[in-house]
């Protein structure tokens, strides 16, 4: 009898245990609730973490207040797989019950986040730094913000700059998937319109080290190799490069010749030199708002990169309008956020790398930097801004029916061999 | 054929073979046999006598819980542990009774999701073909338990140590195959919206009817691999798991009774499949990846690959942490603690967390009368 | 081999002289190249694939580590490389490390398994991604490359292909060689044979009173040793990078189930086949180049279960 009352305990206890875990309590809410979404594993782990170094940056200027209330981050984290990113985003907005969304970090997140928007039209949604043309221009959600510029934006005049330079004809290598053919388009748009040639593409399939065969293929009457690689494939891809003998000029993608490929830890190749690249914010814009975004950011975070990354800028600008829109409304929420949202809409401001807007579609309108890449006295590389393209919309400087015919970028799209 | 048939079929067969001998001495009457054959209890007679309290306390408290937890927990905790727990119980089955730890069981599921995406609704029109639900998610479980079966088939003819690496490998090679095919997986970015249906006006991806569509497809899991397993056919496959040159020159079809095991997991794995994609409203490539297909062993081997009930215990935990380690501690490590905490369950008590549970109980009960030592969830 | 496999063999052998006699009309420097970057490759991936397939041979043990003793070793190789300023005391860091961190793995874990094959392989698994983790904690999710000596690296001229990448004919040299060393030390030293009779019959060899356990930590400490060998080798040519350690580990895996279970011989015509697969599928239809590999380990298992070399165990 003592048995069975032992056992009969011992179950209770844990099936109380259990209950008590699986129930999910709602915690009070004093403050306003913001969730912030960066990816904190998977392939962007160590820049995902600048992104939430640009969203403190944002909250710090502004004290921890906007609106009136004291803002509270619930930070999430999700390892660049849309699945990952929907589900810390539901646990955020039916657990946590967060008002408004920051995030996420890559695009095809983004894709995802934005269709679980529109299953939530009480929440706002504000992009953290995805850049995938599809997620606004697709069957854009009505609460779903984008304050930054997306991939095609970012390359947009870099055609223009590689026709200066005198590269008539150039081979295409770059990764098999929706940011490239995004930045592949915004390249092509204006380069093709002005007489230049892209004589081949070769779509690598993602997650490949060994380049040495599309190096063998790249024909020899280019006069440059345009490459949109990035992280570690882009480092191979140079050395191998290099090591057959290839001596054509480079122009990059946004994130081919970036902080983490210039600072790779191994001895630098003196052949990156000179190569051009474009994106929405370079190390070395000369201007005072962006001088004190660098020296804010060494300042608060020791353990960060030497420059603030692209994902810092980018959750920055978007953490600021965040803010800012609620410092308009003075934190009024109510009415499904009518008021709020309608103050978004009209938010701009000057950025530490130019104007931020967003267009009618709520997606950003924006600056373009294109860059070189050039010694610093002390011998380490960096890149050197040329020319500011300012203003650049989705439409990437075609016009509205121009842009419509040709579609989204995909690997035929846009096509100029002849 | 049921195992009354089988006594039949062969006490007939000697008594006809058997040359005349004289009539050995016997306890009870010879003719007694046939008939107690058929009187025997029959199955549904047999399984209420099993019930216990705490089986009625478990399934009172299943129906119960989406009443009384909140919609979140409801559907991200409740319903996705048991999809990934349906999963995790192929797993479970074809590994604990066949032996065979398959690591492609998240590759079937993510065919059967596939296989929702491109035969129903989605997001990318051009390549859906927009069936009702019922008959995309029917032809999806086909497609996928034959490629489950297929996959059997290339694994089940060498040791069963090879069928870890062979499965890992096929796996891995359809991960790529999504991800580069654009015509009919769309590539990278896989099909949002996939059409989770409307059934009688009910939308079913509301957390409280998705949550008992997800409990009633776990429970049926859960009963087919119970009465599976007592059947011939899972004693054969466990004899196999055993001594499978035994088992051959007793006469059994071994790489046949492999294959279906297979199937049969492949059939479980394809529902949570579907349940998979109806409860994350999309697919990619992301979902059988390589971290997917290794997270349901860890499921699986978590909770205890013995037992069926096992499977959930995993599924159960593993939801929990992946949800909550962020606010516990640093979530950049959640790997380094999953890692850590499968290696010590395999180390320290393969049976799993079931395992440390007997243990428990076995510990803190002092004494058992012999009808209660032999139990089993 | 029976009919069907002869008929199979015959049907690829002249679609890959068709294939090639094209290619060669169409481009001859990009065939060329192609194949030698196919067999430098195979190279690389014959280095992996030949420690993971002793471990196997000899105590049936699936180290699914492989992939991390890869990356370990990289990752020390490097720090030795940049403390040092030597190319080669990496290298030989790199293979003294994880030969020690296999011979630990042995001796404390896997000792206690004996017989419980699918345990081993869980266990593998298990520090497989605590491994990973701690490595991502520790060195960070950056990209490390190596610094060769200048005698190996840049550029050397060949006949038609032109300029082909020093460093990877040296790749190509060094692998032929430890697989000539290996096969030797196999072949014709004591260890080697007692090995090679463990592999045959491990009750026997415990029998006739080899230590066997000493000979399981020796075999696992030099299988883990090419592991990490073979992080800075291919480090050096493809960079070190989170990642790296699962791409090698399936590397290897499709190499020896191709190659066949415990054959240094079945892992060299395996890697051969993946690696020149890959390099031409990379060349001429790089959508698919990927699943080229495993469609390939697909039909040679569909036709040789155990794999072109492996035996019955």
């Amino acid at each position: 009898m003592r048995e069975t009352k032992r056992r009969i305990w011992l179950r209770s206890v844990v099936g109380a245990a259990a209950t008590a875990a699986l129930m999910g309590t709602a915690w009070g809410q004093e403050t306003l609730k913001i969730g912030l979404l960066t990816n904190l594993e998977g392939p962007f782990a160590v820049p995902g973490q600048d992104g939430f170094r640009g969203a403190d940056m944002a909250l710090k200027e502004k004290n921890g207040m906007a609106g009136g209330k004291k803002i509270e981050f619930i930070k999430l984290s999700s390892d660049a797989t849309p699945d990952k990113a929907v589900a810390a985003t539901r646990k955020a907005v039916e657990q946590d019950k967060v008002q408004i969304m920051i995030g996420p970090l890559s695009g095809d997140e983004g894709i995802a986040v934005k269709n679980y928007a529109k299953s939530h039209p009480d929440v706002t949604f504000v992009n953290g730094s995805s850049g995938a043309q599809a997620t606004t221009l697709v069957d854009p959600a009505p609460n779903f913000y984008r304050f930054n510029t997306e991939g095609a934006q970012w390359m947009v005049g870099l055609g223009e700059h590689a026709l200066g330079k005198g590269y008539k004809k150039v081979f295409l290598v770059a990764e098999d998937y929706g940011f490239p053919y995004s930045q592949v388009q915004g390249f092509m748009a204006s380069y093709c319109a002005k007489g230049g040639k892209v004589v081949d593409k070769a779509w690598v399939p993602l997650g490949t080290k060994d380049y040495s065969s599309i190096v063998a293929k790249i024909p020899k009457d280019i006069d440059a190799v345009v490459v949109v690689l990035g992280g570690s494939d882009a480092v191979n891809f140079l050395n191998q490069y290099e090591q057959a003998g290839g001596a054509k000029p480079m122009v990059g993608g946004s994130i081919t010749v970036d902080q983490t490929v210039l600072n790779y830890k191994g001895k630098r190749r003196e052949s990156l030199l000179g190569t051009a690249s474009a994106g929405p914010m370079a190390d070395s814009i000369d201007t005072p708002e962006w001088k004190k975004f660098v020296a804010d950011y060494k300042a608060q975070f020791k353990d960060g990169f030497p420059s603030p990354s692209l994902f810092a800028y980018l959750y920055y600008i978007n953490t600021r309008a965040t803010l800012e829109a609620l410092d308009a409304v003075k934190g009024d929420l109510s009415n499904g956020q009518k008021a709020y949202r309608d103050a978004l809409q009209k938010t701009s401001f000057n950025g530490p790398a130019g104007e931020v807007k967003i267009d009618a579609n709520r997606n950003g309108v924006g600056t373009t930097y294109i860059t070189e890449v050039t010694k610093a006295p002390d011998g380490s590389f960096y890149n050197k801004v040329v020319k500011t393209v300012p203003n650049i919309s989705q439409t990437l400087g075609l016009s509205e029916a121009e842009f419509k015919k040709m579609g989204l970028g995909s690997r035929d799209v846009p096509d100029c061999r002849k | 054929m049921s195992a009354a048939q089988w006594r039949r079929a062969m006490n007939s067969a000697a008594t006809a073979a058997a040359p005349t001998l004289a009539p050995l001495p016997r306890r009870a009457q010879p003719a007694a046999d046939a008939p107690r054959a058929s009187t025997a209890p029959s199955w549904p007679a047999r399984f209420v006598a099993r019930i216990r309290a705490r089986h009625v306390v478990v399934l009172a408290a299943l129906v119960a819980y989406p009443f009384v937890a909140s919609p979140f927990f409801t559907y991200q905790i409740g319903a996705q542990a048991l999809a990934l727990g349906l999963i995790a119980l192929s797993l479970t089955f074809l590994g604990g009774y066949g032996g065979m730890v398959s690591l492609a069981q998240m590759t079937v599921a993510g065919v059967a999701g596939y296989g929702v995406a491109v035969f129903g609704t989605s997001s990318a029109a051009a390549i859906s073909l927009g069936w009702p639900w019922w008959l995309a998610s029917a032809v999806a479980i086909v497609l996928a338990t034959a490629f489950a079966a297929a996959v059997g088939w290339l694994s089940v003819r060498t040791e069963g140590i090879y069928t870890i690496m062979i499965t890992l490998a096929i796996g891995v090679a359809f991960f790529y195959l999504a991800q580069q095919n654009y015509t009919v997986f769309n590539g990278f970015q896989g099909f949002n919206r996939a059409g989770a249906p409307e059934v009688l006006g009910v939308e079913s991806r509301d957390p409280v009817p998705f949550y008992f569509a997800t409990l009633v497809c776990a429970l049926a899991g859960y009963f087919l691999v119970r009465h599976l397993v007592r059947a011939p056919f899972g004693i054969a496959l466990q004899g196999i798991r055993d001594n499978p040159r035994r088992m051959a020159s007793l006469g059994y079809a071994v790489t046949a009774h492999r294959v279906a095991a297979y199937a049969v997991s492949g059939l479980l794995a394809a529902v949570g499949g579907v349940l998979m994609v109806w409860y994350n409203g999309r697919i990619s490539p992301g979902t059988v990846n390589l971290g997917a297909m290794i997270s349901i062993l860890i499921i699986a081997v978590l909770g205890g690959m013995k037992h069926p009930i096992g499977a959930f215990v995993g599924a159960i935990v593993y939801v929990l942490l992946q949800n909550f380690a962020i606010d516990l501690f640093v979530r950049e490590r959640f790997n380094l603690v999953i890692g850590a905490g499968f290696l010590a369950i395999v180390l320290f008590s393969p049976d799993g967390l079931l395992g440390l549970w007997a243990k428990l109980r076995s510990s803190l009960v002092k004494t058992q009368t012999p009808q209660q030592t032999r139990r089993q969830p | 081999m029976n009919r069907s496999s002869r008929v199979l063999l015959a049907a690829l052998a002249i679609a890959v002289v068709v294939f090639s006699a094209w290619a060669i009309a169409d481009n001859a420097s990009l065939y060329f190249k192609t194949l030698l970057n196919g067999l430098t490759l195979a190279s690389l991936y014959f280095l992996v694939a030949s420690g993971f397939t002793l471990v196997f041979g000899l105590m049936r043990n699936v180290n699914l580590a492989h992939g991390s003793l890869y990356l370990l070793g990289a990752y020390v190789g490097w720090i030795v490389g940049e403390q040092t300023g030597s190319w080669l005391l990496a290298v030989a860091a790199g293979f003294l490390s994880a030969a020690v961190v296999g011979l630990v793995m042995q001796v404390l874990i896997f000792r206690h398994m004996e017989g419980q094959d699918l345990r081993q392989t869980l266990v593998t698994i298990g520090l497989s991604i605590v491994l990973a983790d701690l490595m991502l904690w520790g060195f960070g999710g950056e990209i490390y490359t190596f610094d060769p000596p200048p005698l190996i690296y840049g550029s050397t001229v060949l006949p038609v292909v032109e300029k082909f990448p020093t460093y990877r004919i040296a790749v190509l040299v060094a692998a032929i060689a430890i697989g000539i060393g290996l096969w030797t030390f196999l072949a014709r030293t004591r260890v080697g044979m007692m090995i090679r009779a463990g592999v045959d019959d491990r009750g026997m060899l415990a029998a006739s009173g080899v230590n066997v356990q000493l000979v399981f930590a020796v075999t696992f400490a030099i299988g883990a040793g090419l592991a990490g060998l073979a992080g800075v080798v291919g480090g050096t040519a493809l960079s070190i990078s989170p990642g790296e350690d699962t791409r090698y580990l399936l590397a290897s895996l499709v190499v020896v189930i191709v190659g066949g279970m415990g054959s240094i011989v079945g892992a060299s015509i395996g890697a051969l086949l993946i690696g020149t697969a890959e390099q031409f599928g990379l060349a001429y239809a790089p959508t698919y180049s990927v699943v080229f590999t495993f469609v390939i380990m697909v039909v040679a298992l569909a036709f040789r279960p155990r794999g072109i070399m492996g035996r019955a165990a």
